[in-house]
């Protein structure tokens, strides 16, 4: 089974019940089609990098799906239709996640007394672009 | 973010010799690898922003001493963040 993620923006000037509307009827195609909608996310209103079609912010939507690929093609072209969405993007997630899965295990069973390639020599300096 | 890197005092990047410019020294190790970060999602612009200039460009491996590896994830999330509006194509 393949995980994708479909993440598109509405309009600001969206009616909430449109948006809601067009989520319910991406997860009926998506059951249709024999696939599963993991979890829709509402990432709310947020404000755009740069200007698309004249809006400054959009509402940010995000779908986590698994299904064997048929159905992002319809998906997608609803995606397209569909007029308040202005951008949108599906990106497939299970052979990346896969891999990090895998470096996660490989790491625990290999530990720290080897290190990494890169590892960390934290002597000194200001830039620490940790959080 | 400080913008004056310079490629001393890091076993690797002498070669590339580039005069120091003074300015901040900058540490090659990349929070990647510190944090382990194994996915590189492109919905996280917090660390996406880390690995682009404030000009929007992505900064090349040579100043965040990132694995090629991880450089050519950084950049595919890059550029998947920026085609949904989280990241900028540019910014002056």
């Amino acid at each position: 089974m393949r995980t994708y993620e479909v993440m598109f923006i509405s309009a600001p000037s969206v009616a909430e019940d449109d948006l809601n509307k067009l989520t319910s009827n991406l997860a009926t195609v998506i059951q249709e089609r024999g696939g599963t909608v993991t979890k829709t996310e509402n990432m709310g209103r947020r404000k755009l990098a740069y200007k698309i079609d004249k809006y400054d912010e959009g509402i940010y939507t995000l779908i986590y799906l698994e299904g064997t690929g048929r159905e992002i093609a319809e998906v997608e072209r609803r995606l397209r239709v569909t007029d308040f969405v202005i951008r949108h993007i599906t990106v497939r997630t299970d052979e990346d996640l896969k891999r990090a899965e895998k470096m996660k295990a490989k790491r625990k069973t290999a530990p720290a007394g080897a290190p990494a390639l890169n590892d960390v020599d934290d002597d000194d300096d200001d830039n620490d672009d940790m959080d | 973010m400080a913008r004056n890197f310079d490629s001393e005092g890091s076993e690797r990047g002498g070669k590339f010799g580039r005069a120091p410019r003074g300015g901040s020294r900058r540490r090659r190790v990349s929070r990647l690898s510190a944090e382990k970060i194994d996915y590189i999602d492109y919905k996280d612009v917090k660390l996406l922003q880390s690995y682009i200039a404030e000009n929007g460009k992505i900064l090349p491996r040579r100043l965040t001493g990132v694995s090629a590896w991880q450089q050519r994830k950084l950049t595919e999330a890059i550029k998947r963040a920026r085609n949904i509006a989280l990241l900028p194509y540019t910014r002056y």
